[in-house]
């Protein structure tokens, strides 16, 4: 995936005879499906596993012998594992990459529900779902900060620090005005403060984007944290107790089974994350704004040429970037919790991963950001049914997963081929 | 007109390796230039004009955008924010300015009370502190009380050396490696559990926990180096991804059996045997350890290895071009997997400062501190020169120790220290930014440029 072009490392040849990107996923799937029939299969209990359609053990649920679960499950991904071995037609690929990775996560399931003591071999689905969209909140909208920034080739590791900032300028202004609105507008300019910094430093300055990124990390950490410990230590009911945003139902969606619970009664970030995502992907996709965002990304010479303001593109797109991560570090502030130091605490980091792992694409990033959450949801779900898995190696999955995408085990990710190019006029 | 900007001229290794000699060459370079326009710049001045004596060149040079200069004065700005910030976090002091036009000198004395105090502590906490100097002399105080502040600098300056110099030798082969707080925190586990595990005689012991750490660094260097090389992954985001692979590894092993300590409940390691600690160097009342020995040495061993080893041609000639490098006969995989060798090494060398130094005998989920983020920080302060990262990482250490003082005794928090290091990075990494703020006359500005990555 870089761009640097070195032709003497050894990119996976296109032609590649026998062993097709799709064959070797599905040979890797086959040894799951084995992995999960065999040993989840054995480790499995005899208890009926759960996946209640509620908050907590009672009501309708899917029920199924441990056992038999992790098994079938099992099977199921070796069956996806197999059809891709034996040659799908492409346009199936990912339905049945789906299938096999969804099967071998219920085989797993199955597993640890049956074996969880007595009395907890239950799942609570509507919890499980709503955990895992707010956990992955905060990355849906690091990650979009992201899509814009680098769309436009300006590489965006500043988003930890965009978060950051944004969630304690929420807090702050949030405390002081008494109102979730200015609070809000307050995070917005907080992420985009940030941003100002890094469009300003990458573009106008030309410093390499990903040191500013780093730095500005850490200036965010430091001035963050200084003035907590300054303002919000020393007075904490008057510059940390910001009003929150309450929750909104949504008429008739809030009805669904399961969903509605889970997703149609949440905040108001939870709807504008959702909503951002389908905005930046028609923008980014369908407009003439989306365009030239890309094609500065893209080819800023070519863009250039044809009249496109290279330069105010990238600002313009930077700051947005910056509007977007600050709301999304105030649905910690103004939603869930009051400012702590440091209380991103590397989420920033994760939504890059999200964002690479969604291939610079804003439904590709909602998706990584999703299976990001559910990983986390996970450990805290396997954390409370005190499971043998231990909870950090669930915490680390959304890194690896980075690490083998970005290898190409997983597929090619290409950035945008202008991104962390700095643009010179002339 | 007297000084015409010079052009870029010479090797990367032949820049200067302090600030002392940075002016000084900056001087020389000039006079070479000024020597080198003579004969072609006479269509646009026609007659000579007459050569400036020394003096007023150096007062000129010192005006310049030199290395030295934008040095001292990003010093100077970030220096400058770190006291507004101050201002405007202290209600006391900020109440004053709701009056200033009427009474001005309270805002004034009052401000001025508060920040000449803090950067006073921050002083004192990390040179030299006059009260402990006249305690000694009327024989209240003791010699050791003296030397602290030295010895706190000393102490957190050693990790930050290494954390830089692993990241300097990658910039200088084109890789960037966000890596260093992976690399250090594998080497940190290594390093405790060489300290704690293995049953060996005094200074043997302590050889095998140091390199045990340079070892865990070399491996988690490895991953990235190999990815990058095989299938061109790009290091900056593997080496983040292992960055939070290696603590969340790191706070796993912690409470495992035989690991943790059987005496306590919470998230911490047995201790280090005393036989695989790092001695002292001023007796035990001081911090101060053979740990910045070790630093001194490295830097010396990298700047060797930059300068004067094959293996640094060769990664110089990547890091300047790796097209041109491979039409040399230069293997850029292999060069690539050896720069993450040897920056891990560095790293981990880092770590096992950290556990086998002052600073913690156990590992606990926060043993690494930031040295990996501030080492990013600190070869960017010293020009990603060996010599300039040791510099660069005493300064560092000098805010971070006396940052310690300046919490205790003034109340500021030790936070600001990271605001004022981020600035110090910041302005340098922008030198056209200082150069505009300060109307500085353009001399061998372009150089000064880090110009590193290139994109994913």
């Amino acid at each position: 995936m870089s761009t640097m072009a070195v032709p003497d490392i050894a990119v996976a040849p296109v032609d590649e005879g026998f062993w097709t990107r799709s064959r070797k996923v599905g040979i890797t799937l086959l040894g799951l499906g084995l992995l999960a029939a065999v040993l989840f299969g054995a480790l499995a209990t005899n208890q009926q596993a759960r996946f209640t359609l509620s908050d907590d053990a009672a009501g309708a649920a899917l029920e199924i012998n441990g056992t038999i679960g992790a098994i079938l499950f099992g099977i199921i991904t070796i069956a996806a594992g197999a059809a891709l071995l034996a040659g799908v037609p492409k346009r199936w690929f990912l339905a049945v990459l789906g299938i096999g990775l969804v099967g071998f996560v219920l085989s797993f399931l199955c597993w640890q529900v049956s074996a969880a003591p007595a009395g907890q071999n239950f799942m609570p689905l509507v919890n499980i779902i709503r955990g895992t969209f707010i956990l992955a909140l905060p990355l849906i909208f690091g990650a979009l900060a992201g899509v814009l920034c680098e769309r436009s080739g300006v590489v965006n590791v500043a988003i930890e620090g965009q978060l950051l900032m944004g969630a304690f300028s929420g807090a702050l202004f949030g405390s002081i005005s008494g109102s979730v609105w200015v609070g809000l507008v307050a995070a917005a300019l907080g992420g985009a403060f940030i941003s100002l910094l890094l469009a300003v430093f990458a573009i106008r300055y030309l410093v390499d984007q990903v040191v500013m990124g780093i730095v500005l990390n850490l200036l965010a950490v430091g001035v963050t944290g200084f003035l907590y410990e300054r303002l919000m230590q020393t007075d904490a009911a008057k510059y940390n107790s910001a009003p929150r945003f309450s929750n909104w139902e949504i008429p008739l969606l809030k009805d669904i089974p399961v969903l509605g619970p889970a997703l149609f009664r949440g905040n108001i970030f939870l709807y504008l994350g959702l909503l951002l995502v389908l905005v930046i992907h028609i923008g980014l996709f369908r407009t003439r704004w989306g365009l030239r965002t890309r094609s500065v990304g893209e080819h800023p010479i070519a863009a250039d040429t044809l009249g496109v303001k290279v330069l105010r593109v990238r600002y313009r797109n930077v700051l947005l970037a910056g509007v977007v991560a600050g709301i999304g570090g105030a649905s910690y502030t103004l939603a869930l919790y009051s400012f702590t130091k440091n209380m991103i605490g590397g989420k920033g980091f994760i939504a890059l991963a999200a964002l690479i792992f969604g291939r610079w694409n804003p439904t590709g990033a909602l998706l990584a950001a999703l299976f990001f959450g559910f990983a986390d949801q996970l450990a805290t779900y396997l954390g409370a049914i005190s499971s043998s898995i231990p909870s950090q190696f669930l915490a680390m999955l959304p890194y690896l997963a980075t690490i083998l995408a970005v290898a190409g085990l997983v597929g090619r990710v290409r950035a945008p081929a202008a991104d962390g190019k700095p643009y010179i006029k002339g | 007109m007297t000084n015409p900007p010079t052009p870029q001229s010479g090797s990367p290794d032949k820049e200067p390796v302090s600030e002392a000699q940075a002016a000084q060459n900056a001087l020389g370079n000039t006079e070479r230039a000024e020597v080198a326009t003579k004969p072609g710049g006479s269509a646009s001045t026609p007659e000579p004009e007459q050569k400036p004596s020394l003096g007023r060149l150096f007062m000129d040079n010192l005006w310049a955008a030199n290395t030295f200069t934008v040095t001292l004065l990003s010093l100077v700005l970030a220096i400058v924010v770190g006291a507004v910030l101050m201002i405007i976090s202290d209600p006391a002091v900020l109440s004053t300015y709701s009056y200033i036009t009427s009474r001005p000198s309270d805002a004034i004395t009052s401000s001025w009370t508060l920040v000449s105090e803090a950067y006073a502590n921050l002083f004192k906490g990390s040179v030299f502190d006059p009260e402990a100097f006249s305690g000694w002399l009327n024989g209240t105080g003791s010699w050791q009380a003296v030397l602290a502040p030295i010895s706190e600098t000393l102490t957190y300056a050693a990790p930050l050396v290494f954390t830089g110099l692993s990241v300097a030798l990658a910039f200088r082969g084109g890789l960037f490696n966000i890596g260093a707080q992976g690399q250090a925190t594998i080497g940190v586990i290594m390093a405790a559990l060489a300290g704690f595990l293995l049953p060996l005689p005094p200074g043997l012991h302590l050889l095998v926990a140091v390199l045990a750490g340079a070892l865990g660094g070399a491996i988690w260097g490895f991953i990235p180096g190999i990815l990058k090389a095989r299938a061109g992954a790009h290091e900056v985001i593997n080496t983040i991804m292992l960055n939070y692979v290696a603590t969340y590894f790191l706070t796993w092993l912690i409470v495992q059996n035989g690991v943790q300590d059987p005496n306590r409940t919470d998230a911490i390691s047995k201790a280090v045997d005393t036989s695989a600690q790092l001695p002292r160097l001023l007796g035990d009342n001081l911090r101060v350890h053979a740990g910045i020995l070790l630093a001194v040495l490295a830097t010396w061993a990298v700047a060797w290895l930059l300068n004067r080893s094959t293996l640094g041609f060769e990664l110089r000639a990547v890091g300047a071009n790796p097209d041109a490098a491979r039409t040399a006969g230069i293997s850029v995989t292999r060069t690539y997997i050896l720069i993450m060798v040897f920056a891990g090494i560095l790293a981990g060398l880092g770590g096992s400062n950290m556990v086998l130094g002052s600073t913690a005998s156990a590992l606990t989920p926060l043993v690494v501190a930031q040295i990996g983020f501030d080492g990013i920080l600190v070869a960017l302060l010293g020009r990603v020169k060996p010599w300039g990262v040791l510099l660069a990482a005493l300064l560092f250490g000098a805010l971070q120790a006396g940052g310690n003082r300046m919490q205790s005794y003034s109340g500021i928090s030790l936070e600001l220290v990271t605001v004022l290091q981020a600035l110090i990075v910041i302005f340098i990494a922008a030198p056209a930014l200082v150069k505009a703020i300060f109307q500085l006359r353009a001399a061998r500005a372009a150089r000064l440029q880090t110009s590193l990555a290139k994109g994913w």
